[in-house]
């Protein structure tokens, strides 16, 4: 009863908390919109309307909350198992190349290409995590410094990758020849550009949601990461754990850079990193680490960045508005001190209402 | 041949201490930082902005000084803003600095193309430097003449900055204070120290060494601001801390290993190596640095360990 009366309060301050984060968001954006642009009110209305006038526009918000989704979810197993890894974004990219290889170079059927480049794309990606998850293993080198300098060796070696074996030589910007066509990822709705990575991602959530909440080896994982010595001392196998939340993490965002790559794009175009493992982080702290909150969380944050771009065209603001609006939204998210004492007086309130039916 | 022939001229030694600067600025604060018990991830961050506001503001003021102001200006709001969600909002450092770097990365180039309209750098601005500085006897010495002297004069403040964190961390109380809050949190609270105020002095004070080594790139290394000029400036500079165990002088030598091997890739470009590798090559090392030094941390703590069971 007591437990049930907590988790009941606990839910409303939650929801309170992401409803006034999400108020402060969007009053800031109208706050600096109004101190910068010459006609604020196209601006506010490219911003919040712009992305829902037409279904091209809605569609690009599905589409930007794709690589969102794995990123997230590779975040959110990581800090689930209490380490700070940052190599989703490295897993991220090595698989958009991966899967890049496979759709240049291998001779498949239509319905097994795009299969196996992206599970190529994974592996690649777990690969690359794994590299920070054994350092920390083996000689406890901190797996924060070393996953963000990985990330900048990924992007390189990548671009090397593109420059050297897979460019197309007509163009004179850097890009890669054209995939094979059986490689590409199918459009699933008319008029948009909606691929069936965006399904894989949503199956992948609800895949994610099972095995840490209904499987012992996510129940290990989430001990591990609440308290590591209560789980050490309790038998299990703690770095075991870290490691393979890392690996599967890195197969994750892995995969998610393969599905991006077929899903949008008919050659390898990007020239640094797109940055998605970092905003990945936001995703996965709206959606209160919960895999299955990811696709909506996903879907606001890509929200925000079509509204933002549809603005940098239409207005005098810039784009990048929505970078400032995400750091902030993420030192909040964080700050568990907010509307913490509400939560207190709540919780309080209720164990006296109950010593007095008791009483 | 030829590589080796370049490393060891006067002038690799002289541009090895040019690019050794920011990052030992960067090291220094995130020394002070992890000695009071605080991880600083937001260093990149922090430096991208102060870089932004010291050109911006010596524009605009019209002078080095007001660089100076505007600079270390923006660097303390930042911390401010990282040590209040920290301290006193409760939210995790790494979190905290990461929505930092986000939000940096963002408004640097927000406001670039809010005061010269365009995307990419300050180049159409009037950005004040700081000045180079010869030394007066030592210039005249043959070969240290043309390594030691001749730098930016922020450089020698980086110097003369290890020599006060060395004495704020060890010769004074408050840096007795911040290292007790950073060993033992609850032990130096039980003697009356007030840790969350300490711990924002100390963040205070990573911010203004911080901002010095953002205000180099833009004001000394470059007479611009570059869009993401920072480019893990601030990583290396957190690696290059726990390599040198937090010490003034450690972080001194470390940022020097790690700087080494970015001056090495600008020489390297005269080979016919991809280029990429040559890019690469500084985070690289900074992570084969780490492990390195992790490798020998675990080796001795090891032997230490045989040495106790014996006894």
């Amino acid at each position: 009863m007591k437990n049930n009366s907590n988790k009941r309060i606990n839910l409303l301050v939650d929801g309170a908390k992401m409803a006034l984060i999400i108020a402060i968001a969007c009053g800031l954006v109208s706050l600096i919109v109004f101190a910068v642009s010459e006609d604020p009110w196209n601006a506010i209305y490219n911003f919040f309307v712009g992305p829902f006038t037409t279904l091209r526009r809605a569609g690009n918000i599905v589409e930007a909350a794709s690589p969102l989704m794995f990123t997230a979810l590779g975040v959110i197993i990581i800090f689930g198992a209490g380490q700070f890894s940052m190599i989703s974004e490295g897993s991220f990219f090595i698989g958009t190349a991966g899967a890049m290889i496979v759709a240049i170079s291998c001779q498949l059927p239509s319905g097994i290409h795009p299969v196996a480049a992206i599970l190529f794309a994974g592996i690649l990606g777990m690969l690359v995590a794994l590299i920070p998850a054994l350092l920390k293993m083996k000689w406890d080198v901190s797996e924060l410094v070393t996953s963000i300098m990985l990330n900048y060796v990924v992007q390189f070696f990548v671009i090397y990758l593109v420059t050297y074996y897979f460019r197309e030589t007509e163009s004179s910007s850097l890009c890669s020849v054209l995939f094979q066509d059986s490689a590409t990822l199918s459009v699933i709705i008319d008029g948009t550009r909606i691929h069936a990575g965006v399904v894989l991602g949503v199956v992948v959530c609800v895949v994610m949601w099972i095995i840490l909440y209904r499987t012992s080896f996510g129940t290990a994982l989430r001990i591990t990461g609440d308290n590591g010595l209560f789980a050490k001392y309790t038998g299990l196998k703690v770095t075991g754990i870290m490691v393979a939340a890392q690996g599967i993490a890195g197969f994750i965002a892995g995969i998610g850079g393969g599905a991006e790559l077929l899903g949008m794009y008919t050659r390898f175009k990007w020239t640094s990193t797109p940055g998605y493992g970092w905003t990945g982080i936001v995703v996965a702290l709206l959606a209160r680490r919960n895999p299955l909150f990811v696709p909506l969380a996903a879907a606001f944050i890509a929200y925000m960045n079509v509204g933002a771009d549809i603005m940098a065209r239409n207005s005098d603001v810039g784009r990048e508005m929505v970078d400032i609006i995400q750091g902030v939204m993420m030192l909040l998210i964080a700050a568990d001190a907010l509307l913490q004492g509400w939560r207190q007086r709540m919780i309080v309130k209720a164990a006296k209402a109950e010593e007095e039916v008791k009483a | 041949m030829r590589v080796l022939q370049s490393i060891c001229s006067p002038d690799f030694l002289f541009m090895w201490i040019r690019v050794a600067t920011p990052i030992l600025f960067a090291a220094l604060g995130a020394a002070v930082c992890n000695k009071a018990g605080v991880v600083n991830l937001g260093l990149e961050g922090i430096m991208l902005i102060s870089a932004l506001f010291g050109v911006l503001a010596g524009a605009m003021g019209g002078g080095l000084f007001w660089g100076i102001v505007g600079g270390i200006g923006s660097a303390l709001v930042v911390s401010t803003i990282f040590a209040y969600f920290h301290l006193v909002m409760k939210a995790n450092a790494t979190l905290c600095g990461t929505a930092i770097n986000t939000a940096a990365s963002g408004l640097t180039v927000f406001v670039l193309q809010l005061a010269t309209g365009e995307k990419g750098n300050s180049s159409s601005l009037h950005s004040f430097s700081f000045p180079k500085v010869e030394i007066p006897i030592i210039k005249d010495i043959p070969v240290l003449g043309d390594i030691l002297s001749g730098h930016n004069a922020l450089t020698y403040v980086a110097i003369l900055m290890v020599i006060l964190v060395y004495l704020l961390m060890y010769k004074t109380p408050l840096g007795l204070r911040m290292r007790a809050v950073g060993e033992n949190e609850h032990a130096a609270s039980s003697v009356g120290q007030n840790v969350i105020k300490i711990r924002f002095v100390a963040i205070l004070i990573c911010g203004v060494l911080t901002g010095l080594g953002g205000m180099y790139l833009s004001m000394g290394y470059m007479d611009m601001f570059v869009r993401d000029m920072v480019a893990g400036r601030g990583f290396i500079a957190l690696a290059a801390c726990s390599m040198g165990q937090a010490t003034p002088v450690g972080a001194l030598v470390s940022s020097l290993v790690f700087a080494f091997f970015d001056g090495l890739s600008n020489v390297l470009q005269v080979l016919q190596l991809p280029s990429q590798f040559v890019q690469m090559l500084p985070y690289a090392a900074t992570i084969a640095g780490l492990t390195i030094f992790s490798i020998q941390q675990s080796v001795r703590a090891k032997r230490k360990m045989n040495k106790l069971k014996t006894v």
